[in-house]
């Protein structure tokens, strides 16, 4: 046994670490020159940047919840970069590559494993499709090809290669595919943050923002009032009530999104395994666990309850394309609040009100971009300039109708 | 299975059921500012409470109107929509003949 464990054992302060934890909850000051609304794996992770590489650290982050206890915390934690437009696969890339060295960077194992993804076709016109996406991923440094049949088979032996009598043609296997401990991230984050001064403040709701003149001048919460320099929202589902604060109206409509997870078995699925036709993905957790999710709910709604009709066909898919997934049992089904635009594409960026910026429109999608997104945001508020990266992300291209289009690259595959 | 109750065939499973977006007023295409027909077609109010909706019960090809809250997802009232809409929509002749010339063809 090693001697420093010993040491920890007979410690009457054990399990004490510094630094292990959060900072105690504090009072809220009266004045923050960044406020930062929702402390989801985006929230922190810009004022982890804002702090890192601005110096900015009089910052608060305010968390009506806990700590990542939003989607976040009910993501499937799918990471990938295989989109189908420019402007989306360029910005996926570089968030890819950030989690490649985020546990190095916190010191702290965020599980990252890379697995690759495969996206099954059942029909020539997803070929078609998976072709573009293709050539479009390896134009900008991508690793994704285009796979038979029997290549399928030698990835993933346990496929049922004719699911729902919709035989398998092609994959779209893009090697980069990962993922990652979802709260690990949250939480590498917001230490990460609260190190270098950032105050996190959890229990706190922010339920009004003060706009004089078109400009943010602070928030009211359910602890008092803060003025600040600046706000920035990130609170995914509840996007349009927060904005509606600051008197801004959105082009998102909020839907339920539903997953579940098994009992944990030997492993045997190493590839994410997805199927838009089926709208179902399928993926082993590094506990044995297989995590499996579908297609949004079918209508608006403001409510994480489960239903019994989505169980039943996420099930019935997830057993076509695994049909021994019949014999095992089900742990545990949840949902979130997804945040959807019209394009699939998220809303980064400047909004009508000065110095209030929005990071929305994340959809059933935002997990794998928390690294960059947290560093473009934390760019903007720093320097006032939109970053390159995020410029076709603004809320305005709505309003002249220049629209991102992923849709076709993001059903059930997240 | 959550039942919605169809003003023309009583109370049916959900399945059944396409939700068809908020009831809203169409600004005139040919005569509203480009931000007025973008605010109409993706942007929405988006808020917790009680909208008024289209829903089309698909088995009998049949629209209709329903207030539902968007938090307890309880419906409190499906109607026909004659209730609002009472007169038949005509797009004006005017309007048709101010289309652009590509766009006729
Ligand atoms: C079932 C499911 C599966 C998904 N799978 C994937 C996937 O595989 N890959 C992927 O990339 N993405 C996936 N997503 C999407 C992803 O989870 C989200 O886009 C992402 O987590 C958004 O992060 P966030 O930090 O912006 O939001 P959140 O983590 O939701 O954080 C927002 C926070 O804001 C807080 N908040 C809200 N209102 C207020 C207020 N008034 N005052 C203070 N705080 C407030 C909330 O409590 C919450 O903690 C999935 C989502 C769901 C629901």
């Amino acid at each position: 046994m090693p001697f420093s464990l010993l040491k920890y054992g007979l410690n009457k302060d054990y399990p004490f670490e510094k630094n292990a934890d959060l900072p105690a909850p504090s009072a809220l000051k009266q004045h923050y020159d960044v406020v930062i609304i929702g402390a989801g794996g985006h929230g922190v992770a810009t004022a982890y940047y804002l702090a890192k590489y601005h110096g900015i650290t009089n910052v608060a982050v305010l968390e009506k919840g806990y700590l990542g206890g939003g989607n976040t915390a009910r993501n499937t934690a799918v990471i990938r970069s295989n989109y189908l437009t420019s402007e989306g696969v360029k910005f996926y890339s570089e968030s890819v590559k950030l989690f490649q060295g985020l546990s190095n960077e916190f010191d702290f194992n965020i599980m990252y494993s890379r697995r690759g993804q495969l996206t099954l076709a059942h029909t020539d016109a997803a070929i078609r499709g998976f072709r573009q996406r293709t050539e479009v991923n390896k134009h900008f440094g991508g690793k994704t090809e285009l796979i038979d049949p029997q290549q399928i088979r030698e990835l993933v032996p346990s496929l049922n290669m004719n699911p729902a009598d919709q035989p398998v043609l092609a994959g779209l296997w893009h090697i980069d595919g990962a993922t990652a401990r979802h709260d690990a991230v949250a939480w590498g984050y917001a230490k990460g943050a609260t190190q270098r001064g950032v105050e996190l403040h959890q229990l706190t709701e922010v339920t009004g923002v003060d706009v004089e003149k078109g400009k943010v001048t602070g928030v009211q919460t359910n602890r008092g009032k803060v003025s600040c320099g600046c706000v920035v929202q990130a609170v995914a589902g509840h996007s349009s009530i927060v904005a509606g604060m600051a008197g801004i109206r959105m082009p998102i409509t909020t839907y339920p999104l539903q997953a579940m997870v098994t009992q944990p078995v030997k492993p045997f699925l190493d590839p994410l395994v997805s199927s838009p036709a089926l709208h179902c993905y399928v993926q082993q957790t590094g506990r044995g666990e297989l995590v499996f999710g579908g297609g949004s709910d079918p209508y608006p709604l403001y409510n994480t309850r489960s239903t019994m009709d989505l169980k039943e066909s996420l099930l019935a898919h997830a057993v076509e394309l695994f049909p021994f997934m019949a014999n095992m049992r089900l742990m545990r089904q949840w949902a979130g609040l997804t945040d959807m635009t019209s394009d699939y594409s998220p809303i980064m960026g400047l909004s009508p009100v000065d110095n209030y910026y929005l990071d929305a429109g994340w959809g059933t999608w935002g997990f794998k971009s928390t690294p960059i997104c947290g560093k473009t945001m934390a760019e903007l508020v720093a320097t006032g300039k939109v970053p390159e990266l995020i410029a076709p992300f603004a809320m305005s291209r709505f309003d002249t109708f220049r629209q991102v289009n992923e849709m076709g690259a993001t059903a059930a595959s997240h | 299975m959550k039942i919605i109750n169809c003003p023309l065939n009583g109370p049916r499973n959900s399945s059944e059921f396409v939700h068809g977006g908020e009831v809203r007023q169409m600004p005139d295409p040919n005569n509203c500012t480009d931000k007025e027909w973008a605010d109409y077609v993706f942007y929405s109010d988006n808020q917790i409470g009680v909208v008024t909706e289209w829903w089309l019960h698909a088995a009998s090809g049949y629209w209709f109107i329903a207030e539902r809250h968007t938090a307890s997802d309880e419906i409190l009232r499906t109607y026909d929509p004659s209730e609002i809409y009472t007169s038949r929509f005509e797009f004006s002749e005017k309007a048709a003949s101010g289309l652009p010339e590509e766009m006729t063809v």
